[in-house]
């Protein structure tokens, strides 16, 4: 016999331990939510911290005086004579007004520097539209180059100088001193197209690309999405190719992302000659790679609906299509309506498949119908994080930021869509 | 008139023509004594008519639309002389844009020779006929349509059952669209690969230990024979994914059993949606972090610990990956361990088991296929994964085991090999195919156990 005393102990010593493993176990369970938790807020920070900036713009703002003479040209009105015209010198000689020793030809080049490639064409611009303005002086607002833009908005962090000579930063200090280099909002980023000079990039284009792709996308995958789901749950005879077909959509939606730009690159374009990058090719490559998760919450949504519903509109004579069009299908549609939604969120952020159809080109414009070339907004995000030039680091995380509140905007409608429309049987 | 004008023209006239058969349907009616005699409601005679008339021009305006490219490129290259008849694939496409651009005014005729600016005029013909033979044809078969229905309106005709046929058609149609994008994706893989073991062996291919693409462009160009050798690229792809799964696996699986079995509802209600929201991230966005966060900051780590690595190392992109994959891992394995019965779970602790011994020794095992399945699952998301890899893994085929050198992988490659200039035909286009269905047949292959395993459990509990 044992003591009954020592037993107690020991069970009592040994729940110690257990006791002491339960912790353990728990712990661990809070450390890898703190472990996912700490990424996404580690994700947001970075981004916004990168991309911030991207919103402002730095502009140079000079008193430029339009001398023919400077130019070469002494009449405006003559295309000739604009094409050979020098319009950098006039940019140069109003930032040598405040820098009077910089005349050699290489404070020259680094005084060129200080405004943006672009600078120059704004004067010519401004020029052809108004020959009338050449002698005159004018207050112009230039954007920044690239490297004073990143300079100024990270003043004081030696990480973000070293492209800028030591010179081209006393002097951005002085300009900034004086007010003549500013920090304003960036609007250019929402009304231009892409641009090789970062301060000259704007998302617009992009973005109008995303619209027209995603409307493409919306237009061929909701329907047929929906089609599908209704054939699969209320007409499809219970047989091999009805299982063929469920277990085809379950593997679709699982099929990566890239394999449906290989078949847009060798159906679409191989054998149907459709043309490169337009939102037509790009809509529907994605709408057939949305269209499973689509089927698949249009099925749940109309598993959703009770068979009373149905019995009912059965017993009062309806026919199979009435009993779905008439009453099955309003009721499932706020379930339709919010799967659809988040398949669309992810078309939206969708990159891969796009690369391969060729809608990676670099496009100014901004593109004004389904058939004309353009490009999506997380691809542009894609070709500027691929950029040498530090603006363009920040332009991607702008872009991050803009696409990520679009994703954001939608998911929230679709749960707000459902939390108002749902109805629990 | 082009494809685009002519689709809202066909709505219109089927517009029309469900007005018309509506009123005549009524008219139909009204001597019999009102709609209660006719087989139908009006607006399924009218619904019909639209079907009829629309349905026969969509079909005919998509087939035009699909081949007229083909059709008319085909006319304008034999028609080509002799002596102007491009020899190979890559002659032919800059012989076609050159007739091209020259039809469009984009080029100036005196700079080609003749017979070239003869097909450019003969482009423009058949185009012009192309769409004048199109714009007659489809108004014509959807006015023959619309007569058609219009003629079969009469009382004792039930129009409503032939337009609830039409419309299951339609739905079956639209169902067997995901069977027709799985046979397009397997046969536009499987020719290109095809063609490609025509030009390297497949021993070579599935054997090699070497990739290098690039072929050379002269005969008599140095350097690059190219090398088509898979093995570097799946062991850099399995480097990476075995990263993530390492990341994702505990962290997903360790959340998903905290949320389910100590979490308070309130708790439960906050983190579960955030975990999501790691979901719901663009994998651009992540690619963006690997590449210029993560990636600079583990060589810089590395460096202070002594250690060589490369700025596009695998650990920077496996580890976001597998911050990309813990929601997956996380509501999978939450689905699995919710669906064992409570009746497991309440015998272990009424036998005096602590909630954790309950959870490792009773509803863990008895989860394990479903985990498993989810682990599978969230594998071939990891081998599909492509944008990540695309911005912060290499391009050199390294064959190591180290993680911070840097790799390749399947996907990077695809991308790689058909962005920018490609020739069609070229060994290096066709290698992305080959590529693509190795990665298909992988993935499918993993989904289809998968699922499998993951329906033969439910079904063990339900």
């Amino acid at each position: 016999m044992t003591d009954p005393g020592s037993q107690a102990e020991l069970v009592r010593h040994s729940l110690r331990r257990r006791y002491r493993k339960e912790r353990r176990f728990r712990f661990y369970g809070i450390a890898a939510i703190a472990v996912a938790l700490f990424s996404l807020v580690i994700l947001f920070t970075d981004i916004i911290s990168k991309g911030y900036t991207g919103f402002i713009k730095t502009t140079v703002t000079l008193e430029v005086h339009l001398d023919g003479e400077l130019m070469y040209l002494n009449d405006a009105s003559d295309p000739d004579q604009i094409a050979m015209a020098d319009f950098q010198a006039p940019i140069i000689k109003a930032l040598q007004g405040y820098f009077p020793d910089a005349v050699s030809r290489a404070d020259k080049r680094e005084l060129s520097r200080m405004t943006g490639s672009y600078a120059s064409n704004q004067v010519r611009d401004l020029l052809k539209e108004n020959p009338g303005l050449l002698g005159s002086t004018r207050t112009i607002e230039f954007p920044a180059h690239d490297t004073v833009s990143v300079y100024v908005k990270h003043a004081g962090d030696p990480g973000y100088s070293i492209r800028l000579s030591e010179q081209q930063q006393r002097w951005t200090d002085e300009l900034v001193r004086k007010g003549v280099i500013d920090n304003g909002f960036n609007d250019v980023f929402f009304s231009n197209g892409d641009s090789r000079e970062p301060s000259n990039a704007g998302i617009l284009g992009a973005l109008v690309g995303s619209l027209l792709t995603m409307g493409i996308t919306l237009v061929i995958a909701f329907p047929v999405g929906v089609a599908a789901a209704v054939y699969l749950e209320e007409f499809a005879p219970r047989n091999g190719f009805t299982d063929f077909i469920e277990v085809n959509i379950n593997n679709l939606a699982a099929v990566p992302s890239v394999i449906f730009g290989l078949l847009g690159l060798a159906v679409f374009i191989g054998v149907f000659g459709m043309p490169r990058s337009v939102p037509v090719l790009g809509g529907l490559v994605l709408a057939l790679m949305t269209l499973p998760t689509i089927i698949i919450s249009s099925r749940a949504a109309i598993k959703s609906v009770p068979p009373s519903i149905r019995e009912a509109a059965e017993g009062i004579g309806a026919s199979k299509m009435q009993v779905v069009l008439h009453h099955v299908l309003p009721l499932a549609m706020p379930g339709m309506l919010t799967g659809s939604i988040i398949g669309m969120a992810q078309a939206l952020g969708e990159t891969a498949p796009l690369l391969l159809v060729g809608m990676v080109a670099f496009i100014v414009e901004i593109p004004d119908g389904f058939f004309s070339s353009a490009t999506v907004l997380p691809v542009q995000i894609f070709i500027w994080a691929g950029s040498a030039e530090q603006g363009f680091v920040e332009l991607a995380s702008a872009g991050i930021m803009v696409l990520l509140a679009f994703l954001i905007t939608m998911n929230a409608f679709a749960i707000w869509l459902r939390k108002r429309l749902e109805r629990r049987w | 008139m082009q494809t685009v004008d002519l689709l809202p023209l066909v709505l219109v006239l089927a517009a029309v023509a469900y007005g018309l058969a509506y009123r005549r349907s009524r008219a139909v009616a009204a001597p019999l004594g009102g709609i209660r005699n006719l087989q139908a409601l009006p607006a399924y005679y009218a619904a019909r008519a639209a079907l009829w008339c629309a349905l026969p021009a969509l079909v005919i305006l998509g087939c035009w639309a699909a081949f007229e490219g083909q059709v008319i490129q085909g006319r304008v290259m034999a028609s080509l002389p002799a002596e102007l008849a491009p020899q190979t694939d890559g002659q032919a496409s800059l012989r076609l844009s050159q007739i091209s651009n020259l039809a469009a005014g984009k080029l100036n005729p005196a700079l080609v020779p003749e017979g070239v600016s003869g097909a450019a005029t003969l482009l423009q013909e058949l185009r012009e006929q192309s769409s004048r033979f199109k714009t007659l044809l489809v108004i014509l078969v959807a006015v023959l349509g619309g007569t058609f229905a219009w003629t079969r309106i009469a009382p004792h005709i039930n129009a409503r059952k032939s337009v609830e046929r039409i419309l299951q058609c339609l739905f079956f149609m639209c169902a067997a669209v995901a069977v027709l994008t799985t046979i397009g994706i397997v046969f536009s893989v499987i020719f290109e690969t095809v063609r490609f073991f025509g030009k390297v062996p497949v021993t070579e291919f599935l054997f090699g230990t070497s990739w290098s693409p690039q072929t050379a462009l002269r005969a008599d160009q140095v350097g690059s024979e190219g090398a088509f050798g898979i093995i570097p690229l799946f062991t850099g792809t399995l480097m990476i994914s075995a990263i993530a799964l390492m990341i994702a696996v505990p962290v997903g699986l360790l959340s998903a059993v905290y949320l389910s079995e100590y979490a308070s509802r309130r708790v439960r209600a906050v983190v579960k949606p955030m975990l999501e929201m790691l979901a719901g991230v663009p994998t651009v966005v992540y690619g963006f972090f690997a590449a210029l966060t993560v990636a600079p900051f583990i060589r810089d780590l590395a460096l202070m610990l002594g250690l060589e690595a490369s700025s596009q190392s695998a650990l920077a992109a496996g580890l976001v990956m597998g911050i990309m994959i813990i929601p997956f891992v996380s509501s999978l394995s939450d689905d699995v361990i919710n669906a064992v019965p409570h009746t497991l779970r309440d015998g272990s602790l009424a036998l005096g088991a602590t909630q954790s011994e309950t959870m490792k020794s009773v509803i863990f095992p008895a989860a394990l296929p479903g985990i498993m399945g989810g682990i599978l699952l969230a594998a071939s998301r990891a081998i599909g994964e492509t944008m990540i890899v695309v911005m912060a893994a290499g391009l050199a085929a390294n064959l190591t085991a180290n993680p911070l050198d840097s790799v390749t992988t399947v996907t990077v490659q695809i991308v790689t090999l058909l962005t920018g200039d490609q020739e069609f035909d070229s060994a290096k286009t066709l290698a992305a195919f080959a590529l693509g269905m190795m990665l298909f047949m992988v993935t499918l292959l993993l989904n289809v156990i998968a699922l499998k395993i993951v329906r033969k459990y439910r079904e063990q509990y339900d």
